[in-house]
């Protein structure tokens, strides 16, 4: 399975590697190298690059590369998503996953990674598990190691593994009992010219933060269960449970985690929250180009569209751009090309919009292509899939949780074409 | 264990190391490394010069004894001084700085002996760190690694499981191929403990044990297979992983576990299920029918018999008859129906990987009208990751050829957004031009037209190329494909023109002679586009059509001969090829500008072309010498071409196994286990059945035979048994898709019979094979035993060849004489617990709950049997079988819950103690009425003890109906289910 593990920085410097079987020379990320010289962007390396001995395998995740070593046959989604898991357990374990934290935390990474692999082969992943083994490591747990010498290493031994919910730690103990749930969905959709919808879907997830004293058995019931028809699980969720009477059914783990992902395809009617009027024009001959831009709220349920972000790759002979925001700011990358306009809230009584002229390159012809507009936004209090969380219930321990839901959608890849 | 006499190699040195090193060392020094070298000196034979001399410069650097030692050396001292401290803290702090040494790449492997001694550190984390050292370099320090060895063995012994699985785990990452008896030793006894967990760790350490020696194998495959035979979801994973390094052909230890691998994957850990799936792909294609075996035959046929082939399947084998009279119709092995409802819950995890592996299960083995709901889930992986999108659409494209309308529905999830990076932008392109069909291809290109227009150069191109991919397939829209991308060759962009150009070449060949007006565009295009394979392709379609373009065509080649030299070679052949065409169709105009070209050819710098020139001349120009061939010049070079198919990249890769390195790659990769054809006829399916006469035989031997490592594995195997009645529980549920009357007619019935010579025959072959490898002698006589009593059965089956065949083998021992008898009664309880298993299996089919009741029953008749002491003098065990099988017999009837009769204090411990004496095996096993004697080797018997029970509790459990839900690893939610349900 997985041979060898490397981390390669964005300047193409390896800066931690670790071997789970015999030791495999760096020299072998050469070809690794060579294909990030090929690529043209950075996420255009191929996840998979053969080498005459060895296969590569990489994902990159916040400008990292990790790059797994693996000398024979193995499915590649097998190590692609546990490169991912990796990443994710840095993540929550020192709360950003950049390479300085990695090198700040070399020994606990090296510890995690020696826990997350036996011999190539997965052992622990889940994070409840890992986390007993070994402690993350917080500002007051380093101060008080380097006064007392006491360590990150769980000190008790790790039963987590043995268990039969071997995704939850025992002996969960919280003063406050809270458990928290964020339906959180993502619009993903193309727009076309005209403003009718080409694609559109939702990506929905349930993000759940549970502290809950000893072991709880949750069960969380729908209004409209039907609507999730296409639904991943985390582990703990009872399957049978949920084909049977469409109630999820679990007992959490500690902790934050995702207790769901579900989709609702293009077949689906997907209302869009927001519209938007263009009118981007190059003339023939001419040095200049016509730059409008309106956005307006549509099929919001009465909900205020926040924290819209409007970006938009313009074409490579535009020189600079000059436009006028009714409200927000813009700044245009003359480099990349890159304009972007945060807008904040949209008051529906004054539609916010962006208008102005861009500058060709002299000379140069009318760019034939159009620049897509991307935009993200977010809308508190609303699912807009229509998903309500009908109850919670608690079995199985005695106290009263504090419980609690929020729903919110947001723009996932949002496009329009123009 | 006994230490192994490789292990005193390490004792000199480590008793030298000790005397070198100071009284402070000393102390640090754990107590381990003291006694084992207190322990190892007194095999003070085993003393190797090389091994000396190898460690003593180590010893030379080391402050204490104040050596000679070199700079490089020097550069650590500080870390060691810290290591030979007595402060935990300091080693600690030193460890660290080793190991982020060591995660940097840099070499600290001269640390080795200063490091190693801390093996046994009553730090958790300084020992986590050496360990993670400690594996790093052993490879490179083979004779120190030794030193530590001790320490884990006795961590072996440890009666924390925890403590027994990590020192195992770390025992076997060392890569010392002296320590690989110690190893195979480790795994042997780790195999069989008490301890899932352990036993998990020891599946992980087969693979490792492999690759260091692989000539284990043979013993690593025995016991691989008995890890097969563990029911806990924990091993599942683990064990399915070293088979599948170590012996992925011996495609027969799966047999009799593939039920229950089956009914456990719900459960295990996702990284297992990747495993246990693709595994368990391979297996269905050696061992069930093509499902869509009919599709053909059933498609030239009526379209009743047609329709019937996408329905399920028994209405496939009742509508066809009349068509298909002569036929077999197919029906589906419920093995093969077994794991297809038992994976698909599993498109539902949140790991991409599991979801993949699912999909292609379906892919490569449900039946046509099934497959479709794996696209949906796949869909929905594309929202991943990039890269996890990456690898499902690499195999959605296969798919897509194979199987297009299933993703027909989710064309839109395929639309390209600009942000996607380009590799993901092309993936999408080719999956959604294998979507275009006559209906949906308007839309499809209605969105090329939009791609076309990126900004993105590379996908530009392919996007071109697939419109014509379209144009070609889809014969409607050709002419409409074909003005756009004439169109696009005013493109600004050169590369998009040119890309247009080939492709529109390859167009025009399907019907060059209502196109000559764009063989005329295209000709002009020549002075303006630079792209080498552009202007081949044109001065090709100009060569090819020169009939069509009669007056534009000379032209051409005089403009290309001015630039003849100056071209690239591609061109320069395409130019060679128009004079010639142009000279064969119309030589008056162009003899002496053909000449020309040919003579510039002749003296080019590239040899293809040299060879061309000469090669086209001799063949068209008549000279006196020329051959038969130039008459026919003509009827060469412009002989009607069949037009070019514009194929998909992805097509036939589906002979790998979807979802693997390889098929991404296109490639065999190494360890690739090929997808075997589906056989032509099916092979037995009783080599999977685990059935009840085996279970009554199995018992016996449990008896009587006190081989405990043996008999875990026996157990499990007979657990395996009442499982068939167990899987057919839940077979119920899917009623609807098995012909409940017809099939299990057939299953039972014929099954039966055959299944029984079958697993009798298979067993003893097992055996024999497993005699041969054992060491023990007390093995061997065991088996014998078995394997009179397997003759014994087969005697009661038989009563003709019976008395022979039990003369000659009860000639060798008196014991079975009072078994025979038993036996005979037996073989009546067999057949009817036969009898009795096969109807409910019927009737489980129909109602679930009858089954379960049934199941419990005979859950309870074997429960009080494994309870049985096993050590009997000659006279008792006869005495005991009968009672134990009128027990059976007793059981068989629908008896009460509660009213098992377990004889579990069976024996007097003094009795015990007496047939200890007795027995033929070291290993005892005593009733829970023994006290313990101290020694360790009771203890360890006893830890087995209790593991028994335990396993019988898990039996017990299904008949309590969850009573004691949360005992042991059987999977929480079931239980918790079923108490809610009964809530």
């Amino acid at each position: 399975m997985i041979h060898s593990l490397f981390l390669v920085n964005a300047s193409g410097d390896i800066f931690l590697e670790k071997h789970w079987k015999s030791v495999v020379s760096r020299s072998v990320c050469d070809y690794f190298f060579e294909a990030l010289e090929r690529a043209t962007e950075p996420e255009n390396v191929p996840p998979v690059i053969p080498t005459p001995h060895h296969y590569l395998i990489n994902v990159l995740r916040h400008r990292i590369y990790f790059v797994a070593v693996i000398q024979s046959e193995v499915p590649p989604l097998f190590v692609i998503e546990f490169l991912h898991r990796v990443v994710d357990t840095f993540q929550d374990y020192f709360g950003v996953c950049t390479e300085a934290a990695i090198k700040d935390n070399v020994v606990v990474v090296y510890e995690l990674l020696e826990e997350m692999l036996d011999n190539g082969f997965p052992l622990a992943t889940e994070s409840n598990i890992l986390k007993e083994l070994i402690k993350p490591p917080t500002i007051l747990r380093t101060v008080v190691n380097t006064i007392t010498g006491s360590t990150n290493v769980g000190e008790q031994l790790p039963t987590g593994q043995l268990s039969v919910v071997p995704w939850r730690r025992t002996g969960v103990k919280y003063t406050n009992n809270e458990a928290y749930f964020d339906v959180i969905e993502e619009i993903d959709a193309i727009i076309d010219k005209s403003g009718s919808t080409i694609t559109a879907e939702i990506q929905g997830v349930i993000d759940a933060c549970v502290k809950l004293t000893g072991m709880p058995d949750l069960t969380l019931s729908f209004m409209n269960p039907r609507l999730l028809d296409d639904v991943s699980f985390h582990p703990c969720v009872r399957f049978k449970r949920w084909e049977a009477e469409r109630i999820l059914s679990f007992i959490p783990p500690d902790g934050n985690f995702r207790l769901l992902s579900y989709h609702v395809s293009s077949q689906n009617l997907v209302a869009i929250p927001v519209y938007v009027k263009h009118n981007i024009s190059f003339r023939e001959g001419s040095s200049q180009g016509r730059f409008e831009l309106t956005l307006g709220p549509k099929q919001t349920m009465g909900k205020a569209v926040e924290s819209v972000l409007v970006s938009s790759q313009l074409p490579r002979g535009v020189l600079n751009a000059n436009l006028n925001p009714s409200q927000g700011t813009y700044t245009f990358d003359p480099v990349t090309k890159l304009l972007s306009w945060d807008v904040g809230k949209i008051n529906p009584q004054k539609l916010p919009s962006l208008k102005g002229s861009m500058s060709l390159q002299a000379g140069a012809s009318k760019p034939d292509e159009n620049p897509t507009i991307n935009i993200q936004f977010k809308i508190q209090q609303l699912a807009i899939s229509g998903l309500k969380v009908n109850r919670l219930d608690m079995y199985g321990e005695k106290y009263k949780p504090f419980k609690g839901i929020k729903y919110m959608t947001k723009a996932g890849k949002f496009q329009v074409r123009t | 264990m006994r230490a192994p006499p490789a292990l005193s190699a390490s004792a000199p040195r480590n008793g030298s190391r000790d005397s070198v090193s100071g009284a402070l060392r000393r102390s640090a020094s754990s107590s381990s490394t003291a006694a084992a070298a207190a322990e190892m000196s007194a095999s003070s034979a085993f003393i190797d010069e090389k091994g000396g001399s190898a460690s003593e410069p180590e010893y030379g650097h080391d402050p204490a004894s104040g050596g000679i030692f070199s700079t490089d050396y020097k550069r650590h001292d500080d870390l060691k001084e810290m290591l030979d401290s007595n402060k935990d803290s300091l080693k600690l702090e030193a460890m660290k700085r080793i190991v982020a040494m060591i995660a940097r790449g840099k070499n600290a492997s001269d640390l080795f002996p200063a490091v190693v001694k801390n093996v046994a550190c009553k730090n958790i984390e300084v020992k986590k760190l050496v360990y993670v050292y400690l594996v790093r370099y052993a490879e490179e320090q083979q004779d120190l690694a030794l030193l530590s060895i001790s320490t884990f063995q006795r961590g072996l012994k440890d009666p924390n499981q925890l403590i027994r699985a990590s020192a195992l785990r770390v025992l076997s990452s060392i890569r010392v191929t002296i320590i690989v008896p110690i190893m195979m030793l480790a795994i042997k006894e780790a195999a069989s403990d008490m301890s899932p967990y352990v036993r998990k760790t020891a599946a992980h350490a087969i693979p490792k044990l492999h690759s260091l020696d692989p000539e284990q194998k043979d013993q690593l495959i025995e016991v691989i297979e008995k890890l097969l035979a563990d029911k806990t979801t924990l091993v599942a994973g683990s064990v399915v992983m070293a088979f599948e390094e170590v012996c992925p052909d011996r495609i027969d230890l799966i047999h009799k576990n593939y039920r229950k691998l089956c009914n456990l994957l719900i459960d295990v850990e996702e990284w297992g299920q990747v495993v246990i799936i693709n595994m368990l792909t391979r297996y269905a294609r050696t061992q069930f029918l093509n499902p869509n075996v009919n599709e053909s035959l059933l498609e030239e046929n009526s379209e009743k018999a047609f329709y019937a082939s996408d329905d399920e399947e028994e209405e496939d084998k009742k509508a066809e008859p009349a068509t298909l009279a002569k036929r077999k119709p197919y029906v589906m092995d419920p093995d093969h129906r077994l794991l297809l409802r038992n994976t698909k819950p599993l498109l539902q995890s949140r790991n991409a990987a599991v979801v993949m592996a699912v999909a292609q299960l379906y892919f490569h083995l449900a039946p046509k009208a099934e497959v479709g709901i794996i696209a949906k889930a796949l869909v929905r992986l594309m929202r991943s990751h990039s890269e996890v999108q990456y690898v499902v659409l690499q195999n959605v494209a296969t798919m897509t050829i194979k199987r297009r309308g299933m993703f027909e529905p989710y064309l839109k999830s395929f639309y390209i957004r600009s942000t996607d990076p380009t590799q993901i932008k092309i993936l999408k392109l080719e999956v959604l031009t294998n979507l275009a069909n006559e209906t949906n291809i308007s839309t499809i290109l209605r969105e090329f037209q939009t791609y076309i227009k990126s900004m993105d150069k590379d996908f530009v191109a392919a996007s071109i190329q697939a419109i014509g991919r379209c144009a070609t397939n889809i014969g409607e829209v050709r002419d409409t494909c074909l003005n756009g991308l004439v169109q696009l060759l005013s493109n600004r962009d050169e590369l998009v023109v040119a890309e247009s150009v080939v492709v529109i070449k390859k167009l025009l060949q399907m019907q060059p002679e209502q196109h000559s007006d764009i063989i005329k565009h295209m000709a002009k295009l020549i002075d303006n586009i630079q792209v080498p394979m552009a202007r081949a392709s044109i001065l090709w379609l100009i060569g090819e059509y020169c009939e069509h373009v009669p007056k534009i065509a000379p032209d051409v080649l005089r403009n290309m001969a001015k630039t003849f030299t100056n071209e690239e070679d591609i061109v320069k052949l395409q130019i060679i090829n128009l004079a010639a065409k142009l000279y064969l169709t119309n030589s008056k105009q162009t003899k002496l500008l053909t000449q020309y070209v040919l003579n510039l050819a002749k003296y080019d710098q590239n040899y293809d072309i040299r060879d061309r020139a000469r090669f086209i001349r001799q063949l068209i120009v008549p000279t006196d010498k020329s051959g038969a061939l130039s008459k026919y010049a003509k009827k060469l070079f412009l002989a009607l071409k069949p037009a070019p198919v514009l194929q998909s990249t992805f097509k036939d890769r589906d002979h790998f196994q979807l979802g693997s390195l390889s098929h991404l790659l296109n490639a065999k990769a190494a360890g690739y286990q090929e997808l075997p054809d589906w056989p032509e006829s099916a092979p037995d399916p009783s080599v999977r059945n685990v059935e009840v006469i085996r279970l009554l035989e199995r018992v016996t031997t449990l008896t009587s035979i006190p081989d405990w490592s043996k008999c875990t594995s026996r157990k499990d195997r007979k657990e395996k048994k009442t499982e068939k009645p167990f899987y057919s529980d839940s077979e119920g549920e899917s009623g609807p898709t098995e012909s409940a009357d017809s099939e299990s007619d057939s299953g039972s019935g014929s099954e039966s019979a055959s299944a029984s010579d079958e697993s009798g025959s298979g067993s003893e072959s097992e055996e024999s094979r497993e005699e041969t490898e054992s060491e023990d002698e007390e093995e061997d006589e065991e088996k014998e035993k078995k394997r009179k009593k397997r003759l014994d059965k087969t005697k009661a089956k038989k009563p003709a060849e019976e008395s022979a065949e039990s003369e000659q083998s009860s000639g060798t021992e008196d014991r079975k004489r009072g078994r025979k008898a038993v036996k005979n009664q037996k073989s009546a309880s067999e057949s009817e617990s036969e009898s009795e298993s096969s109807e409910s299996e019927d009737e489980s089919e129909e109602e679930s709950e009858e089954e379960s009741e049934s199941d419990t029953d005979i859950r309870k008749k074997k429960m009080p049997i494994s309870k049985q002491p096993p050590k009997q003098s000659k006279k008792e065990s006869k005495k005991e079988r009968q009672e134990m099988s009128l027990l059976d017999l007793d059981d068989f009837e629908p008896a009460p819950a509660s009213a098992p009769v377990t004889p579990v204090n069976f024996l007097s411990s003094s009795l015990v103690s007496d047939l200890e004496g007795l027995s033929l095996t070291n290993n005892i096993l005593a009733p829970t009425a023994i006290a313990p004697s101290g020694s360790i080797k009771m203890y360890e018997l006893l830890h087995r003890i209790t593991v028994h029970q335990q396993h019988q509790l898990r039996d017990q459990k299904p008949a309590h109906r969850g009573a004691q839900a949360a005992v042991w690893d059987e999977d929480p939610r079931v239980h918790r289910d079923r108490r809610v349900s009964s809530r």
